[in-house]
């Protein structure tokens, strides 16, 4: 059982106000879409909420314990997340990379046992990396490394998923599968994922809940079907935007002029 | 990842390759010793090649051995540290702050014996000057470390061209030796492997820890590493290992440079096979170079650094393209 919130939480960067106040409470089971433009620090929530950095003000809970104060491990074991981008400067196999997710579960000299290794296997094969357990990662496409990144973050089993643009460099195919894993994982119960989304459809789609961000710290958050309509979304994104019906529920394009 | 025979068996053939080189560099050397009188001379000390070979060959070739493994460690280190294959064991400036005070020493005339100590003494001086220098308040930066190691090597780079410009032209040519790296005078002081062993130690400890290291600092914390401790550790314990190869032998170059990539090519980037492999083939090629130094142009001997060069420039690049052809 995990919760992660946010009570009364300033975020800044750079003189820049990206969120004031802000109250939160990611459950288990829900799985939020964290929306806003361009630059309006989306990723330095994302931060703050993994305790990578500080918020200027308030405190990030989990489970009712300022994560500031915790052990990076102990963190490790609860929350993840996805960074936007992966850079590998060193050579290393697919596999070797999807295991570095069991880090925070071995103690200093333990080795990666069988179960951990059917642990990398089974995430690789989820994200459609079968087969490619020897291959090195310097030779990945940008969305098979995005995909092995997602993986890795499965064989770290956290609680809670924090995802950078989890959908950044897939197709249309990959996008619709990894939103789809996150739904799975969050829908029975025992996770919950934030996931920094530029998708609006993707967010109406599968996300319950919302968080937009719309500069100088203005924020709203809520379930999908409260927060998302077209005045929120001109609101957000400045941009005129309409509003379709499909049979899966509502959808949002730019307007055309 | 490397099946576990594998790995034994490549961990097996270096330690054997590492104990033949060592004892057939005691038998090679300006007088070449048959197996008659090797065996002689190492069975018996007192006997007529004894003390050729255990007060001078076995010493000297035991020291390039535990060098060979210092820097070679020390550059798998740096590497991670800097999250840059180009990293080497002097990048940060330790060996600068070591050669100018063992030039120093020989500039004053002083007895060549304290020159290994006073060396030591210099590389402390020079980590601990980019070790504050760079610390300051705030997350850890690689840039900063980065920058305050490369300036202060140049600092010292500048001050050993000043001793070797101003020093006596008959001191001039050890102070060359030295900055080329060279184990005619080396002996090997009995700390030195204790601290290889102990550093060692340390690091196959947190191999895994080094693994997501080399990811990026990021990752690692986000994988539960407190980065700024640990990288400041792996700093500190890489710039032992340096000073320790440093004041036994000059600056040794291209070892640490290429050791690491060789076996990061052969045995992949998992610490916890690449450092012990990386310090027993640093080792071994550092024992196999000095033997051709001292033999090539016997009795006439080349600095170590030369061969190293000489040796390991072209095997780099030919590996190194081989990597790429099969990719």
């Amino acid at each position: 059982m995990s919760v992660l919130a946010c009570k009364q939480v300033d975020v800044r960067i750079a003189g820049i106000q990206v969120a004031n106040k802000l109250d939160l409470e990611i459950r288990q089971g829900q799985f939020w879409g964290l929306l806003g433009p361009n630059g309006i620090g989306k990723t330095t929530l994302l931060k703050c909420l993994s305790g990578l950095d500080h918020a200027a003000g308030g405190k990030v809970l989990l489970e009712n314990k300022d994560i500031n104060q915790l052990p990076r491990k102990l963190l490790a074991r609860h929350i993840g997340m996805l960074q936007q981008h992966t850079v590998y400067v060193f050579d290393s196999s697919v596999l070797q990379t999807a295991l570095t997710g069991r880090h925070p579960h071995l103690a200093y000299w333990e080795r990666e046992g069988a179960t951990d290794l059917g642990k990398a296997r089974d995430a690789l094969e989820s994200v459609g990396l079968e087969g490619f357990e020897a291959r090195s990662v310097t030779g990945l496409s940008g969305g098979e490394a995005r995909r092995l990144a997602f993986a890795a973050l499965l064989v770290q089993e956290p609680g809670i998923m924090l995802l950078d643009e989890p959908t950044n460099h897939l197709d249309l195919k990959h996008q619709v599968e990894i939103m789809r894993m996150i739904e799975q994982r969050t829908r029975g119960g025992s996770s919950s994922a934030f996931a920094a989304l530029h998708d609006i459809n993707l967010a109406a789609r599968y996300c319950s809940h919302v968080v937009m961000l719309f500069g100088e710290g203005a924020w709203c958050a809520g379930p999908t079907a409260e927060m998302l309509n077209e005045t929120s979304l001109e609101r957000l994104y400045n941009c005129p935007v309409e509003r379709l019906e499909s049979a899966s529920g509502p959808r949002f394009h730019p307007k055309a002029d | 990842m490397m099946p576990t025979a594998h790995r034994r068996l490549l961990f097996l053939l270096l330690a054997l390759l590492s104990a033949v080189s060592i004892l057939a560099a005691s038998a090679i050397g300006s007088v070449t010793l048959d197996w008659a009188r090797w065996s002689a001379a190492i069975t018996d000390s007192s006997s007529e090649f004894g003390e050729l070979v255990w007060r001078l060959r076995l010493p000297r070739a035991a020291a390039a051995w535990t060098v060979g493994a210092l820097l070679s460690l020390s550059g798998c280190l740096m590497q991670v540290l800097l999250r840059n294959p180009l990293a080497d064991p002097y990048i940060l400036g330790v060996s600068g702050g070591a050669s100018f005070a063992a030039l120093l020493g020989m500039t004053l005339g002083l007895a060549a014996g304290i020159l290994p100590a006073l060396a030591w003494a210099g590389a402390m001086v020079s980590i601990l000057i980019v070790f504050s220098l760079s610390r300051g308040e705030g997350p850890w930066s690689g840039t900063r470390l980065l920058l305050t190691g490369v300036v202060t090597a140049s600092g010292w780079a500048a001050l050993i061209s000043l001793l070797l410009t101003l020093g006596p032209d008959s001191s001039l040519r050890g102070m060359l030796f030295w900055l080329i790296g060279d184990l005619s005078y080396a002996r090997l002081p009995y700390w030195a492997p204790a601290i290889l062993l102990l550093v060692f130690l340390a690091c196959f400890g947190m191999a895994r820890s080094l693994n997501v290291l080399a990811m990026g600092e990021t990752t690692a914390r986000l994988l539960g590493e407190p980065t700024r401790k640990l990288l400041w550790l792996v700093y500190l314990l890489a710039s032992i290992l340096t000073a320790t190869a440093v004041s036994i032998a000059g600056n040794i170059g291209f070892v640490g440079l290429i050791v690491p990539h060789l076996m990061r090519l052969l045995v992949g980037s998992d610490h916890r096979i690449l450092l012990p492999a990386a310090a027993m083939f640093g080792g071994l090629f550092l024992v196999l170079s000095d033997t051709l130094a001292r033999t090539v142009l016997a009795p006439r001997q080349l600095p170590v650094g030369v061969v190293t060069a000489l040796l390991g420039v072209p095997l780099f690049l030919m590996l190194l393209n081989r990597a790429r052809v099969k990719q």
